[in-house]
């Protein structure tokens, strides 16, 4: 085991998939002398050369449009999207090209694509830098959607997203890219998890928190403040977005009857939405309170001096647990 | 507006400053830089590609045919733009990767796509037919502009494969002003990769005229991207051979990407739901109709004295066993199993779709007949 922040732990991987198989390769812009600009290419460039470690010039839909042809020459394309707000000018390559080429062409065409996104908020950036768009890509049929939320997932699902045949929209919270953590780099990744699996990342009896990326620091440490009050808070990691494993999450919420969806990202259509309306058809029977989402608010990302009232906080989330508990929260409700 | 358009209209859709070999009364003309390359073309040899310009005509009057019939649901005409794809393809190696639009009919030919992959598409049946690695052309793209990515993408995986093959993108004037196709110049230039821009200049994006998209001659532009180009009479296949050796040749030698415009017309509608009359003029159409591609080769072989009646026949006989085999195709379709709807999202297993499908399975099983399955 090895201690890595996040940001090298993708590094690792990256460095690994680019060492085992030639035909992977990386793009994005400022990603090679610079080794982009949270140096998450660091070093890729000088140790694989500029036509595996490709600077590409400011044009996102060319960059993932040109990912497209090099996957159709048999290539797989590792893309970094410089930040989350960026991604829009690929939007339709990504959702019209690289999400359906497989279901158009009846499975002769691959799409081996891994599009890394620096994501979300909590960093005090400017406008555009701190966006959750993740939903838009869940709701898009042929695309994977992960997000990560600890350097050994980063690295682990950071390499299985390569080697996945379909393409992998894979979410890095920016937030925790200088967390520290233990790093097996040796691990073989078909004896990981799966892609697509969830993981009860704390045990509890109570009420069960479901989110995912940096959100899940938030919810560990909510589950931490709980316990003071004798509240026992089990938390799940979703992991992935597309699929969600409800296996996991439907076991753990006929234990506990009750259940908070956390999430960075605005609440309309989004993905506690549909992770709400899931385990309501799957668990409703074992339900003991209304499920409850704690989300940013349906609003732009604000200026970094108000991200604060925006991003769902520890109390934020406490106060939901209450309710979901029937415990006097002090927030009277708002009728409609 | 039509006020602040007029100087450049005519510009934009200029069909004299082109280059050209064959004349409008099939001719042979000379041009410094395009006999070069077109000096070993016989009469064999353009008797095989009048065939094939023959076979595209054939092949999309059959296809309005059948939507008029109600077999297609859609058929999005190429008639009078034979020239510039046969010509193209008939000038790209076989191993060359295409990737067209949709109006891109004669290229196919080329390549020998069957006769019910034309039509299985428009039919309702698949999003695509032909395996495009068997016929190394990528199917054919809805999206304005999208597939030049692609194909700059392709080119920069020969370029790291040291492969000899060039990749081409097809598209129209109406996608010259889409930001991919701009996008996809840049990339190319930017990293010197083998493939050729191929612009079929038909004068309209549906109703929109070029002078819409473009203030200059569209060939204008590479230049200023730094890719070098050539403004070509689209309705000239002759012609068409030559650019497009050039243009591969250029891409092929590692001197970076080649563009072309061909300047042709869209003598029928956008596509069997577009209604010309309401944009256009007669007139326009007729002085298009005047200076058809096939006519034009026919002309010059004639004069060759390579074109007689049994050629006439035997054409006419390949065409009619082609035509009739994409009828068979469509007439003869059964509805596809329900569940394919499923197939192919993902490569690999997907819990939320696996259990959509078995869900959907069984409701379908509900049914005496199984559904519609």
């Amino acid at each position: 085991m090895t201690e890595l922040t996040m940001g090298k732990a993708l590094t690792a991987a990256m460095r690994r998939a680019l060492a085992d198989d030639d035909k992977t390769l990386v793009m994005g812009e400022d990603i090679g002398r610079l080794g982009g600009v949270f140096r998450i290419t660091d070093g890729l460039q000088s140790e694989f050369g500029p036509r595996r470690v490709v600077d590409t010039p400011l044009a996102e839909s060319g960059i993932v449009g040109t990912a497209v042809g090099l996957a159709f020459r048999g290539f797989r394309p590792i893309v970094e999207i410089q930040f989350d707000g960026f991604v829009y000018p690929a939007f339709d390559q990504i959702v019209s090209q690289v999400a359906k080429l497989h279901y158009r062409t009846q499975g002769r065409v691959k799409m081996p694509i891994t599009i890394r996104i620096p994501w979300a908020g909590g960093v005090g950036a400017a406008e555009h830098h701190s966006e959750s768009p993740e939903a838009y890509f869940v709701h898009t049929a042929g695309l994977r959607v992960v997000a990560v939320s600890n350097p050994q997932d980063a690295y682990t699902m950071l390499r299985q997203a390569i080697a996945s045949d379909d393409p992998v929209v894979f979410f890095e919270p920016k937030r925790l890219y200088h967390a520290k953590g233990e790093v097996d780099l040796d691990a073989d990744i078909a004896d990981a998890a799966p892609l697509g699996l969830a993981r009860v990342v704390r045990e509890g009896t109570d009420a069960t928190l479901v989110t995912y990326g940096a959100q899940v620091t938030t919810a560990l440490d909510a589950a931490l403040a709980a316990e003071d009050e004798g509240i026992s808070l089990e938390v799940i990691d979703l992991r992935s977005l597309s699929p969600v494993d409800y296996g996991t999450v439907a076991a753990s919420v006929r234990r506990t009857g009750r259940v908070v969806v956390t999430h960075e990202a605005s609440r309309e259509a989004g993905v506690a939405a549909e992770v709400i309306a899931s385990i309501t058809e799957k668990c409703f029977h074992y339900l003991e309170a209304p499920p409850l989402r704690v989300t940013g608010h349906d609003i732009p990302y604000p200026p970094a001096k108000l991200e604060q009232h925006h991003l769902p906080d520890l109390d934020r989330i406490l106060d939901a647990v209450d309710r979901v508990l029937g415990r006097p929260s002090g927030v009277p409700e708002v009728t409609a | 507006m039509t006020d602040t358009l007029t100087p450049a209209a005519a510009l934009a859709s200029d069909t004299e400053d082109v280059a050209r070999l064959l004349d409008h009364e099939g001719r042979r003309v000379r041009d410094e830089r395009l006999d070069p390359w077109a000096a070993d073309v016989d009469a064999p040899m353009l008797r095989q590609v009048y065939r094939d310009m023959f076979l595209s005509r054939r092949l999309d009057a059959e296809g309005v045919a059948l939507q008029r019939q109600g077999h297609l649901g859609l058929w999005a005409p190429a008639h009078g733009q034979e020239a510039v794809q046969v010509g193209t393809a008939w000038a790209c190696h076989d191993d060359d990767f295409l990737f067209p639009s949709y109006r891109e009919i004669g290229i196919e030919v080329v390549r020998g796509v069957q006769p019910k992959d034309f039509v299985m598409v428009w039919h309702g049946a698949q999003h695509a037919s032909w395996n495009p690695f068997d016929v190394h052309v990528a199917n054919p793209q809805i999206i304005i502009g999208a597939q030049s990515l692609h194909a700059v993408g392709y080119a920069m995986g020969i370029q790291r494969d040291g492969g000899d093959q060039v990749a081409v993108a097809y598209f129209g004037d109406g996608a010259t002003s889409q930001g991919d196709v701009n996008e996809a110049m840049i990339f190319a230039s930017s990293y010197g990769v083998p493939v050729v821009f191929v612009c079929s200049n038909n004068q309209w994006a549906i109703s929109e005229p070029v002078q819409l998209q473009s203030r200059t001659p569209i060939s204008h532009r590479a230049p200023g991207f730094g890719i070098p180009s050539m403004r070509v009479d689209g309705n000239d296949v002759l012609a068409c051979i030559a650019a497009m050796r050039w243009a591969a040749d250029h891409a092929r030698s590692g001197r970076g990407p080649a563009y072309l415009e061909a300047v042709t017309y869209r003598v029928g509608p956008h596509t069997t739901s577009d209604d010309p009359t309401r944009y256009r003029d007669a007139d326009e159409v007729a002085h298009w109709k005047a200076r058809d591609p096939l006519a034009r080769v026919e002309s010059y072989l004639r004069a060759l004295g390579a074109f007689d009646d049994a050629f006439a026949q035997s054409l006419t006989a390949d065409a009619d066993r082609f035509t009739a085999a994409m009828r068979a195709a469509v007439v003869g379709a059964t509805a596809p199993d329900a569940l394919r709807v499923f197939d192919n999202v993902y490569a690999e297993p997907h819990s939320g779709l696996d259990e959509q499908r078995a869900r959907f399975a069984l409701y379908l099983d509900g049914f005496s007949d199984g559904g519609t399955r």
